[in-house]
């Protein structure tokens, strides 16, 4: 059973059969139409894994797979989180697949030329991310120059400082702990039970937490007299939810447990996430976006929020630089290359809009698997990578396409 | 003034005529049975107030409002016309010159002449013919010096003027419309303009100029039809159209109860602002003064309008001041509450304690595809977060009561604002700097595009402003809503403060007047 597909709880079939089974279907196309797209490709992440689950034999969902799924898209998922947030406020980064390739070749240097310690490394590396974003955000926010061209700039000059730092070559290898950051796994913990302990215990967790703020959400919007779900329709919801987290738990626990990256990235998806919707600076890239001329009018620091974006940017290129060389288990010249285009790729998909101002980060993370799963269950039936880039050209299209023509109906 | 030549246009037949033309945008009647008719060789002013449908009017002629689209009849050269499009009325040679020029400032004069309309066979641009024939029509609009090669945008405004005039000559005019052509001109350059439309008269081209400038009026056009509230009031000859006779054409409305009884504020008025000698220039053009030492003060619980026509540097006046947001900054001081304040940047001024409403709410007031609930709060978000968190449930709640109490209709603080209708917009941009509790307010066109109904409740929203001890500065277009709402009127022109009226001095036109004034001193 596929922990996404059950996400979307009533299929119009199966209440039909009573009266309130229009009434139902009728409020759920109602809530879903404000967020179509993101519904849409949640939908169609649901029927991708469903097609791919079949089509393997059900090796798509086999435990280790789904860790490896994890592992493989974890830097390009990275990025598009930041990816979407550079969208957001209106702007476009080409620069983080060379500039993961240079923070990559440095730590690389720094553990392996220079016996660096791979904590320090890591930080070392993330401040040169920063420093890198700071660089690019300074010529867009202050200078006017239009982030296309800066980060273009970008792009080939931190390639071509990656090949000058590493010489040419490849620098391998990395001490255990610099790897496990791709790599490895949660500690076993307690008793044999055949299961990952400590995973079981936060699928638990996160579950409660979950069900707990949907409860929470649902009580103040009734509070405030907002419309809600219909009750049925919200505990359908629910289950769905906890049904989707506790089959990915058992799904991860059964294999050897919540891969490191996977928190990074959960909290880097929270973090941003709230940062996005509740913190001042994250309104503010939303104003930015939308309307420039009306933000800066209601006293946005329009070129300060710009630069910040940049930076952040930066840093997030920076991880994902390192959480791809430690994949690697080498610093290499190669290292990131086409990296951006797959993240704008995710953040297109997840709901961004070339002109700015929409957009979330979990939009960013569901356009991301979108792709990693294709990629994932192509490469598994056998389909060669130029299939491979075909079928996600046309998926890109198809999505954005869906949105154009959503809109326009909408607006007619 | 020209020679009248009245006696001719009744015994000609009429080049154009407009036959009750009624215009209807949703909500809004625009124009109703408007009348129009253009002798041939006749220069015909057309005057009215912001608002009044001369521009809707000249949409209808030029096809920018297609056939059908409107009701009423319009006849050129004796036939019947149902343009479809701004090209088939060029087509027939009837062009129009709109105010913001139409020119692509990279391209050269040759290049902009004959956009769209090229020197060419199968496809290919012939570059000698086309250079040939700029120079000519150059040549005939007084721009002989200038080279058809030279970018537009290595022109100053004058001449780019006298460049769209030779695209429509090139276009075979009959009749020429042009819209407010020396709203952005100095005095030399509208002068030469000018004589050059008297020169296209005697070669037999109509023209139709619609224009604020009274002076103007009076000097060039042979017949003047004032336009109000979207219908003909009159069609004057040149010897009886005197400006106070135009003027009281333009203004000469009733003024009924469309405004709420004022209520009185308690407290001291103290001024509250105070501009001094502000000067700004022209973002591009420096050498062009938009506000020219302008000084005026506002005081708690007053309403002070600052009345004046197009292109008078009121929005660019209030812009400067609120955080530099136009322009360069060329001299002049802000005081709040006595104290000199910098008000250099946007958040610098709203610190200060002011706000401003924009006068275009789409382009400069709004985040069209964010909720109700957003837009309000982000001019005060700091003020609803702490140590940087927004807290959303206090957000909501000002939302709500927002919505509330200024009436939006809308379903939740969640609709789109882009859903809203003008009014409703407006009200979540009112919405929003009342909530950063500003000790000043400046309302730039507030109810621009907005229905009676809603007009009426944002003047009771700006009057309990007034009552709570804020400062409005009240900057309108519409006359007799100064003179419904304000206590004091400041009028400008030509970017200077050119009057300063009380509440029981104001008419329509004693400001009119004092609008025209640059105008008439130029002359």
């Amino acid at each position: 059973m596929s922990p996404v597909t059950t996400d979307q709880p009533p299929t119009p079939s199966a209440p039909s059969k009573d009266r309130s089974g229009a009434q139902l279907t009728g409020a759920l196309m109602a809530a879903m139409r404000g967020n179509m797209r993101q519904y849409g490709m949640l939908i169609a992440l649901g029927l991708i894994v469903v097609l791919f689950q079949i089509w393997t034999d059900g090796t798509l969902l086999m435990p280790r797979n789904v860790s490896n799924i994890v592992q493989q898209n974890s830097y390009i998922l990275i990025l598009a989180i930041g990816m979407m947030i550079v969208i957001i406020a209106g702007h476009i980064d080409l620069s983080v697949g060379s500039l993961a390739a240079f923070v990559g070749a440095i730590a690389a240097v720094l553990m392996v030329e220079q016996g660096w310690s791979w904590p320090l490394a890591l930080a070392a590396s993330l401040v040169i991310g920063a420093i890198a974003g700071a660089w690019q955000g300074f010529w867009i926010a202050y200078v006017g120059i239009p982030s296309f061209i800066v980060t273009l700039a970008g792009m080939l000059l931190f390639r071509g400082a990656t090949q000058i730092v590493l010489e040419g070559q490849s620098i391998s290898p990395f001490p255990k702990g610099f790897q496990n950051i791709s790599q490895g796994f949660l500690p076993e913990v307690g008793p044999d039970t055949n299961y990952h302990n400590l995973t079981l215990f936060i699928g638990a967790a996160v579950a409660v937490v979950v069900l707990w703020q949907q409860w929470r959400d649902r009580r103040r919007q009734l509070a405030y007299e907002l419309e809600v779900l219909p009750l049925k329709l919200w505990v359908a919801k629910c289950a769905a939810i906890a049904a989707a987290v506790m089959v990915f738990t058992m799904l991860l626990a059964s294999y050897r447990g919540v891969p490191i990256v996977l928190l990074i990235m959960s909290g880097l998806l929270i973090a941003l996430g709230f940062v996005m919707r509740n913190a001042v600076v994250g309104r503010h890239v939303y104003a930015l976006g939308g309307n420039k001329a009306a933000a800066k009018l209601s006293g946005v620091k329009d070129k300060r929020v710009t630069f910040l974006v940049f930076v952040n940017m930066g840093v997030l290129a920076a991880l994902a630089g390192c959480v791809y060389a430690a994949r690697l288990n080498a610093g290499t010249p190669q290292a990131g290359i086409n990296f951006e285009l797959e993240a704008i790729a995710a953040a297109f998909i997840g709901g961004a809009s070339m002109s700015g101002g929409v957009g979330t980060v979990l939009g960013a993370i569901i356009g991301g698997l979108v792709l990693g799963v294709l990629n994932n269950g192509m490469s598994l039936v056998g389909i060669g990578t130029d299939y491979q880039q075909v079928i996600k050209g046309l998926v890109l299209l198809a999505a954005v396409g869906f949105d154009v023509w959503n809109k326009r109906r909408a607006g007619a | 003034m020209s020679t009248a030549t009245t006696d001719k246009h009744d015994v000609q037949a009429p080049v154009l005529e407009m036959r009750a033309i009624t215009k209807t945008f949703p909500g809004v009647k625009a124009l109703s049975g408007v009348d129009l008719s253009v002798a041939p060789g006749e220069i015909h002013a057309v005057c009215g107030e912001n608002g009044a449908g001369k521009s809707t009017l000249m949409k209808v002629l030029s096809g920018v409002h297609p056939h059908g689209s409107y009701e009423g009849e319009i006849l050129f050269e004796g036939q019947s016309c149902a343009f479809k499009d701004i090209g088939a009325s060029e087509q027939r040679g009837i062009v129009i010159i709109h105010q913001e020029l139409a020119l692509v400032p990279y391209l050269s004069i040759a290049e902009n002449i004959f956009l769209g309309n090229e020197h060419a066979s199968r496809g290919i641009i012939s570059w000698s013919e086309t250079l040939r024939h700029a120079a000519a029509l150059l040549k005939r609009v007084g721009l002989g010096a200038e080279k058809p090669q030279t970018r537009i945008a290595d022109l100053g405004v004058g001449k780019q003027q006298l460049v769209e005039i030779a695209k429509a000559l090139s276009k075979q005019v009959k009749l020429l419309i042009l819209d407010e052509p020396t709203a952005a001109l100095n005095d030399e350059d509208s002068r030469a303009l000018l004589d050059l439309i008297l020169e296209f008269k005697a070669q037999g081209i109509a023209c139709i100029l619609i224009s604020h400038k009274l002076n103007e009026v009076r000097r060039v056009a042979d017949r003047v039809t004032i336009l109000r509230d979207g219908r003909t009031i009159e069609t004057l000859d040149a010897v009886e159209a005197s400006e106070d006779r135009i003027i009281r054409g333009m203004v000469g409305r009733d003024l009924d109860r469309r405004f709420p009884e004022r209520t009185a504020y308690e407290g001291p008025h103290s001024v509250a602002l105070a501009v001094e000698n502000w000067t700004v220039r022209h973002p591009i053009d420096h050498e062009r003064k938009v506000v020219d030492s302008a000084s005026l003060e506002v005081r708690r619980g007053e309403i002070v309008g600052i009345a004046g026509l197009m292109g008078a540097g009121r929005t660019e006046l209030a812009m400067s001041v609120f955080g530099r947001s136009y322009g360069v900054y060329d001299g002049g001081r802000v005081l709040v509450d006595g104290q000199e304040v910098s008000t250099r940047t946007v958040p610098d001024a709203i610190k200060q304690g002011l706000a401003y409403v924009t006068e275009d709410r789409k382009t400069y007031g709004l985040n069209l595809i964010d909720d109700i609930n957003r837009n309000i709060s982000l001019a005060s978000l700091p003020k609803l977060a702490r140590r940087g968190v927004v807290d959303e449930h206090a957000e909501r709640r000002v939302a709500e009561s927002f919505r509330t109490s200024l009436k939006i209709k809308a379903p939740t603080v969640y609709e789109t604002v882009g859903r809203l209708s003008g009014g409703n917009q407006q009200k979540v941009v009112l919405g929003k700097w009342i909530h950063a509790d500003p000790e000043v307010l400046i309302l730039d066109e507030p109810t621009r595009g907005i229905d009676v109904g809603a007009k009426y409740e944002i003047y009771t929203v700006i009057d309990q402003l007034a009552a709570r001890g804020k400062a409005v500065l009240f900057i309108s277009s519409e006359l007799p809503e100064l003179l419904g709402m304000c206590d004091r009127v400041y009028t400008m022109a030509a970017g200077r403060v050119t009057g300063e009226v009380a509440r029981a001095e104001a008419t329509q036109e004693v400001l009119m007047r004092q609008m025209t004034q640059h105008a008439r001193n130029e002359s």
